[in-house]
């Protein structure tokens, strides 16, 4: 009889080897169908008119003009006169028309009249903030900070932060609506949440959520921006309504998707850390400050990792909160945690350096702060100065590595991280057919982590089928509800609905077939294509005979993991990443010579995308540490950037070498899979900045490490001259 | 679902046909497959003279004009300012090059226009007639992936999909200039696209495995 628990190593056929993504085919000839890809019969396009202005009322708009042209069906306000927008790119005014040309022309057409107020929307100089645009949102305490701090034997100030970065999902925000009859409705969304956005959408039409049926094969990236419906989303179904139905499909332009469908925090932080002249951590201090747009944000966990009752003992932590006239921000990849690593694992780094330590050697002295992932940190750590060659490749700070010239240096970093990332709620219904096919429908999505293959690995691993024989459905709110992919929670959850519901599927089967062998179900085991008795091998039954005892009924089973479910996922990992970088001392260039990640999530499922994750992780991890950031316009209240020539993204040669390694076997193949997609985006920032900082002999404060802020950091200047004080 | 109309809908009416397009009314909308009830001013088309020569001025209404998409000759009725990417997308159902950038940054569009690696969003339909396109849906022949597909799917040069169009159309056009790339080609040659999830590491190992393949080994 089958069992729950995931297969022993040498027995797994798939589960942790090199499978290719199943849906690989269809994206590489262009057969993929996203939201931005649906043309439907008759379908129009909406366009939205968005606010010029960062705080504005609005007085008055007229949308005769654009109404009267030939060719628009709808014209639509979002917000009327007596509102007030608070921030630029803010919905107005929608138009529809028969292709989008018309559409652009006539919401150009609308004439609003706005009655322009004070903005604040940089938070960088905290001084310059306005009072009433800042809040205290955490005064923290443990132990005695002040008295640790003057017993201290080295204590180290800097100020360390974040620019803002925005989501830049290559697919844009958006949709097709339309009414199938007077009270049905059909979306085509880019989402993050196919089991759950419908519903929204519904009690925004008044109407009853099952007369909302919602279809995603595909998503163009969300990275944690595409949870909602959106305004632009519901208004999308009215617009529809008002054309009588008529399919259209709105989706954001680059610089709308730019300017408000998602950014990440600032946070910058002034530090100040102490340590014993042994290396021990004895003492943290941060004032603290960040922008989540006009919500301002929460109270983000400084120091990060540390701040457990077994972490830094001695911790006062401030934060204030910045209330902005930008678009609010929105969960960004593993929320804080890079920018919380950027600022601690900084501190430590310039930390070590002060006590003339090497930053790996500093942070196995004080390992066991790091409570209750020491050992596998330790672990890491070790394998990751392998893979770096660590100990031939470091210099202490300032020295140049190997391969430094007058003008160019190089130097290396190291940062650690952690996530959660266990499996979320999830319902999947796995199906037997007496012909010997197999399939398995959710309401899940993959967003390109790989979703349908470790559905497709687990249910022919559990049922000894080839992975072919299975057929994976998602992507429909028709299906079993299944979580949100936010969190790295999907493949632990979609890993466990998917067993439990293929195990209690054979269950089914082995009880059907089990007398035509003369034994009971539970001395049956499915392996390779048969049924056959686990005691006696030979006596077996290939899958299509055993499934041709059915008859005409399939086999349909409820698979399903509960939220917190921890039998066959588990949370919390744990991981180590190395740069190597080279800086241009006259340039303030940065370049990636080599980067290192040393990552555990759990069982494995998949090891070919499992390393994609983690090397997109790191990607998107060099794009933030050098290249991207929203620049506000103080005067226009704008973001300076919203194309992508100016909002920078790292290219295929920009990155050097990358080497992954994954952790596997004992004491990470017993807590089963847990995510994966947010952890190794944490500690790229402060890896890549402890390395500029070796390279160079001094802190480039804030990540992006842009040349003007290098060469700044270089002089000595302000903004640059703040660190490794003792 | 009915076509609904008011007002505004209605339009001068189509000419019957365009001489020098060789495409007729009828023969367009058949083709296109596209409702009666977009609205439709086409084919004004007017010759006017400057500096002496005769010079085709569109629009500024849609035109009918004909591309070449992958083998097939297919018609839209385009206002002179749409890009090829769009008149691909919304009027011929070729979705497989995306819009991104939509101002020739990040190479989601890439397709290729007589041979050479154009952004389809940077070239107007009108200039693309006459020219041979091939978008991304060309490159599989009978069920069968190209090379570059292949390598791509087996190195993972993928994640979410949206630039794999895109880039899929950017390694095909660089092994075909250069069977064999160095660095520098590669630099060049993947430097026009973007991804965000990262697929670069993928990417670039897709490219090395078809060379290596065009060299009689694999790596």
């Amino acid at each position: 009889m089958a069992e729950y628990k995931w297969p022993e190593a040498e027995k797994r056929k798939y589960i942790g080897k090199r499978i290719s993504r199943v849906d690989g085919p269809l994206k590489v000839s262009g057969k993929a169908k996203y939201a931005y890809d649906i043309n439907r019969p008759g379908m129009l396009h909406g366009k939205i008119l968005h606010s010029p202005y960062a705080n504005a009322k609005i007085v008055s708009i007229d949308t005769s003009a654009a109404e009267k042209m030939p060719g628009v069906r709808v014209v639509k306000l979002v917000q009327g006169p007596g509102t007030t927008v608070q921030w630029a790119g803010d919905e107005i005014a929608i138009a529809v028309a028969a292709d989008e040309q018309t559409a652009t022309d006539a919401i150009r057409a609308i004439k609003v009249e706005y009655e322009r107020l004070p903005h604040v929307v940089n938070d960088e100089k905290l001084e310059a903030v306005p009072a009433a645009n800042k809040r205290t949102t955490q005064e923290f305490v443990q132990g005695e900070p002040d008295k640790a701090f003057a017993e201290a034997d080295v204590t180290v100030e800097g100020y360390y932060g974040n620019a803002i970065i925005t989501h830049c999902c290559l697919e844009s925000h958006g949709q097709v609506v339309e009414w199938t009859d007077a009270n049905n409705v059909l979306i085509h969304p880019s989402t993050q949440a196919v089991s759950s956005i419908s519903n929204d959408l519904a009690k925004a039409l008044e109407i009853p959520a099952g007369n909302v049926e919602l279809k995603m094969d595909f998503i163009g990236g969300g990275f944690g921006s595409k949870f909602q419906i959106d305004r632009w989303g519901t208004e999308c179904g009215k617009v529809s309504k008002m054309a009588e139905g008529k399919p259209i499909k709105i989706m954001l332009e680059r610089d709308a998707e730019l300017t408000i469908a998602g950014s990440r925090p600032s946070i910058y932080a002034k530090v100040k850390v102490g340590a014993k002249k042994d290396g021990t951590l004895v003492a943290w201090q941060s004032e603290g400050w960040g922008t989540g747009g006009v919500a301002g944000m929460g109270a983000p966990p400084l120091p990060y990792m540390l701040r457990t009752a077994s972490g830094i003992p001695n911790i006062k932590a401030n934060f204030s909160s910045v209330s902005t006239n930008t678009a609010p921000s929105r969960a960004w990849r593993a929320p804080i945690h890079p920018q919380v690593a950027v600022i601690t694992m900084g501190a430590l780094e310039d930390l070590a350096a002060a006590l003339k330590m090497d930053p790996i050697e500093f942070l196995k002295k004080n390992i066991n702060l790091f409570a209750p992932r020491a050992e596998i940190y330790s672990q890491e750590l070790d394998k990751a100065m392998e893979l770096s060659n660590w100990k031939a490749n470091w210099r202490p700070r300032g020295a140049g590595a190997p391969g430094s010239t007058k003008t160019v240096k190089r130097g290396l970093g190291v940062s650690m991280h952690t996530w959660g990332g266990g499996g979320h709620a999830s319902n999947c219904d796995v199906t037997i057919h007496p012909d010997g096919s197999v399939d398995l429908k959710s309401g899940t999505q993959d967003l390109g982590v790989g979703t349908i293959t470790v559905l497709n690995i687990v249910v022919a691993e559990t049922m000894g089928l080839p992975m072919e024989a299975v057929k994976i459905f998602i992507g429909s709110n028709r299906y079993p509800a299944s979580g949100s992919s936010g969190g790295s929670t999907t493949i632990g959850g979609i890993s466990g609905s998917s067993r439990r519901g293929a195990v209690d599927a054979l269950n089914q089967l082995f009880a059907k077939v089990a007398p035509t062998l003369g034994v009971k179900p539970e001395e049956l085991e499915a392996v390779d294509g048969k049924i056959r008795v686990i005691a006696s091998p030979s006596k077996s039954m290939t899958w299509k005979e055993a499934c041709a005892k059915l008859g005409s009924q399939p086999i349909t089973v409820r698979g399903v993991n509960r939220a917190g479910d921890r039998e066959l996922s588990s949370s919390g990992v744990g991981g180590v990443q190395i740069a190597d970088v080279s800086v241009d001392t006259e340039t303030g260039i940065v370049k990636m010579n080599n980067f290192y990640a040393v990552q555990d999530c759990g069982l494995v499922m998949d090891l070919k995308t499992a390393e994609s994750q983690v090397f997109g992780a790191m990607i998107m991890g060099v794009t933030y540490s050098l290249y991207e950031e929203r620049i506000m316009d103080n005067n226009t209240g704008r973001v300076l950037n919203p194309n992508m020539e100016f909002y920078k993204l790292a290219g295929a040669m920009d990155i050097g070498n990358m080497k992954v390694h994954m952790m596997t076997g004992k004491g990470y193949d017993e807590r089963g899979p847990v995510g994966l997609g947010e952890p190794p985006t944490n500690s790229p920032g402060a890896a890549i900045s402890n390395a500029v900082a070796n390279a160079i002999g001094v802190r480039v404060p804030t990540v992006p490490l842009t040349p003007d802020k290098v060469l700044a950091a270089l002089a000595g200047k302000k903004g640059g001259q703040s660190n490794a004080k003792i | 679902m009915s076509s609904f109309t008011k007002a505004g809908d209605e339009k001068p009416a189509l000419p019957e046909s365009e001489p020098d397009l060789a495409v007729s009314r009828r023969s367009f909308l058949k083709g296109s497959g596209l409702a009666l009830s977009v609205p439709l001013v086409a084919g004004n088309i007017r010759t006017v003279k400057a500096a002496g020569q005769d010079v085709k001025v569109h629009g500024p209404n849609k035109v009918s004009i004909t591309l070449d998409i992958n083998g097939k000759k297919q018609a839209a009725t385009v206002e002179p300012r749409v890009t090829l990417l769009d008149t691909l997308r919304n009027d011929l159902d070729t979705t497989g090059a995306k819009r991104v950038c939509d101002r020739g940054t990040c190479g989601a569009c890439s397709v290729l226009m007589d041979g050479k690696l154009v952004y389809a969003c940077s070239v107007l339909a009108l200039e693309a007639q006459g020219k041979k396109i091939q978008t991304v849906e060309s490159l599989a022949q009978n069920g069968q992936l190209s090379p570059v597909q292949q390598a791509i799917v087996d190195n993972d040069g993928q994640q979410c999909g949206f630039c794999t169009p895109g880039f899929t159309m950017a390694c095909t056009a660089l092994l075909n200039k250069y069977p064999d790339p160095t660095d520098e080609q590669m630099r060049l040659g993947l430097g026009g696209n973007l991804c965000r999830c990262g697929t670069y590491v993928g990417l670039r190992e897709a490219v090395k495995q078809v060379a290596a393949q065009k060299k009689g080994g694999r790596r």
